[in-house]
């Protein structure tokens, strides 16, 4: 019992830190992660920063094309929960990061994108851009040994990061999240923020 | 996500000024000191030298390097990070017993400044008595183990560079604290100083708690900690695997480490019994 009494004292002391009353159902993460901030290029081989999602609720998701199952399901997925907002829908924007360049090139990276649907942008950029990028979200990224026709497995982080529309860090999705957590949530981030809180 | 060369290995994954600075400082205020006692005919053994140094590089090498990675994204090598962090490093440094050494490398303006600013500074001298107190030491130290592996935390601590930061610190110093009460080894008369008796149940009494955590999570059935399934680790295995490697790194090697401090606290006690003359050295 008095081993308890640290590791509370602690608990109290971090919990300060952090907003514990969540008005969310997915998992909070405003303390823990910076804001929105990437260097890649899309599908026309443009460059694109954070800034250009800018007023938008951004979900952003780590990958590749090749991937069997779960990139494109959960692309999918996503990408059908925002149709759920209607028009409303225009405010977000999935990002999808490709982290195997080296296959995904702009073209493929754009007719990726594409099959999901207006809001999904593909993305990718040099190992370095891409490296700064996980280190920056904090996942990893690795590449299997490759087969006789040269392709390979690139394991990859499962979570949805979703960023407010300034930006901010604001929640993490994942496979066992609910599609009606994740439309509410996303609902809750468009809507305009009650003037108290400002 | 790997470096390109084997040399890239060795560098920082994540660069903290802190670190090096740590690490740097306190090698290079030591090897200055150690040189300096030789030459001045005060006891300053190769054994000492090689200790602190191994310690203190073995700390630098899971906080600074490519391991720094691994122990972000793999369960079991975050779990040796902390044995190293908490237990292994500081257990060599303070078994080395420094002290002297670190007073004779400081530079003497900075020494002047700094010892008799330190002796005058009482909140500091409170805290520290307070943190060493016998009935706090050992649940400090335990209690810390525990907190940072409480699911929610620990997510926090995964996820947040600054949590992670704080994670990593406050198990180095609290494990230096520790193991400085341990291998304390100014005269019996210091005041201040606990007995032999006392240290012995001290490392004997944070052997269980370690052994319960490390045995929870190597036979849990299901997966504890899901930030490294959410953030990816760093190699493909699987998530029981992992934690049961990171269960099994907690709850022996730890507990060996508390086996063989009681030897060593023992072996002592006997030498200063038999020899109660002989003064092992003085700390100001």
């Amino acid at each position: 019992m008095k081993r308890l009494v640290w590791p509370l004292l602690l608990v109290l002391a971090l919990a300060g830190c952090g907003d514990s009353a969540s008005l969310y159902r997915l998992r909070d993460i405003s303390a823990l992660l910076p804001p929105l901030a990437l260097r890649l290029h899309d599908g026309d081989n443009r460059p694109r920063s954070g800034a250009d999602f800018a007023g938008q609720v951004v979900l952003m998701y780590f990958g590749y094309t090749h991937c069997p199952d779960i990139c494109p399901t959960t692309l999918a997925r996503l990408a059908g929960v925002v149709r759920q907002l209607g028009a409303a829908a225009a405010r977000v924007s999935i990002l999808f990061v490709s982290v195997d360049p080296a296959r995904d090139t702009p073209a493929v990276l754009r007719a990726y994108g594409e099959a999901f649907g207006p809001r999904v942008v593909a993305l990718s950029g040099s190992q370095r851009q891409l490296g700064a990028l996980a280190k920056r979200y904090r996942v990893s990224y690795g590449f299997g040994p490759a087969d006789s026709d040269g392709q390979y497995e690139v394991s990859h982080s499962s979570a949805v990061f979703i960023f407010d529309t300034r930006g901010r860090a604001r929640l993490l999705a994942t496979a066992s999240d609910s599609d009606a957590d994740l439309l509410a949530d996303i609902q809750r981030l468009l809507a305009p923020a009650p003037v108290a809180t400002r | 996500m790997q470096p390109a060369s084997a040399w890239a290995y060795l560098l920082p994954w994540d660069f903290y000024p802190t670190v090096l600075l740590f690490c740097a400082g306190l090698a290079l205020i030591y090897i200055r000191g150690w040189r300096r006692c030789r030459e001045t005919g005060q006891p300053a053994g190769y054994a000492a030298l090689v200790g602190f140094l191994t310690g203190l590089g073995l700390v630098y090498l899971v906080m600074h390097t490519y391991v720094d990675y691994l122990a972000q994204h793999m369960f079991w090598i975050h779990r040796l990070q902390h044995l190293v962090l908490h237990h292994l490093g500081p257990f060599l440094m303070l078994l080395a017993d420094p002290w002297k050494a670190l007073r004779a490398g400081l530079p003497v303006r900075a020494r002047d400044l700094l010892l008799p600013w330190l002796a005058r500074n009482r909140p500091l001298r409170l805290l520290y008595r307070l943190l060493q107190y016998p009935l706090v030491a050992p649940r400090l130290f335990v209690g810390l183990i525990y907190f940072w592996l409480l699911p929610e935390v620990h997510f926090g601590a995964m996820l947040s560079a600054t949590r992670y930061q704080l994670m990593n610190w406050s198990m180095l110093l609290d494990g230096l604290l520790f193991w400085w009460l341990i291998f304390d080894s100014r005269p019996a008369s210091a005041v201040g100083r606990l007995g032999y008796g006392g240290r012995i149940v001290i490392v004997s009494l944070v052997v269980p708690p370690q052994i319960l955590i490390g045995a929870h999570m190597a036979l849990a059935t299901e997966s504890l900690y899901s930030v490294y399934n959410v953030c990816g680790r760093a190699w493909p295995i699987s998530p029981l695997t992992d934690q049961q490697i990171g269960g099994l790194v907690t709850w022996i090697p730890s507990s060996m480490m508390s086996v063989i401090a009681m030897l060593i606290l023992l072996r002592r006690w006997m030498h200063e019994r038999e020899s109660p003359a002989l003064p092992r050295g003085t700390v100001a």
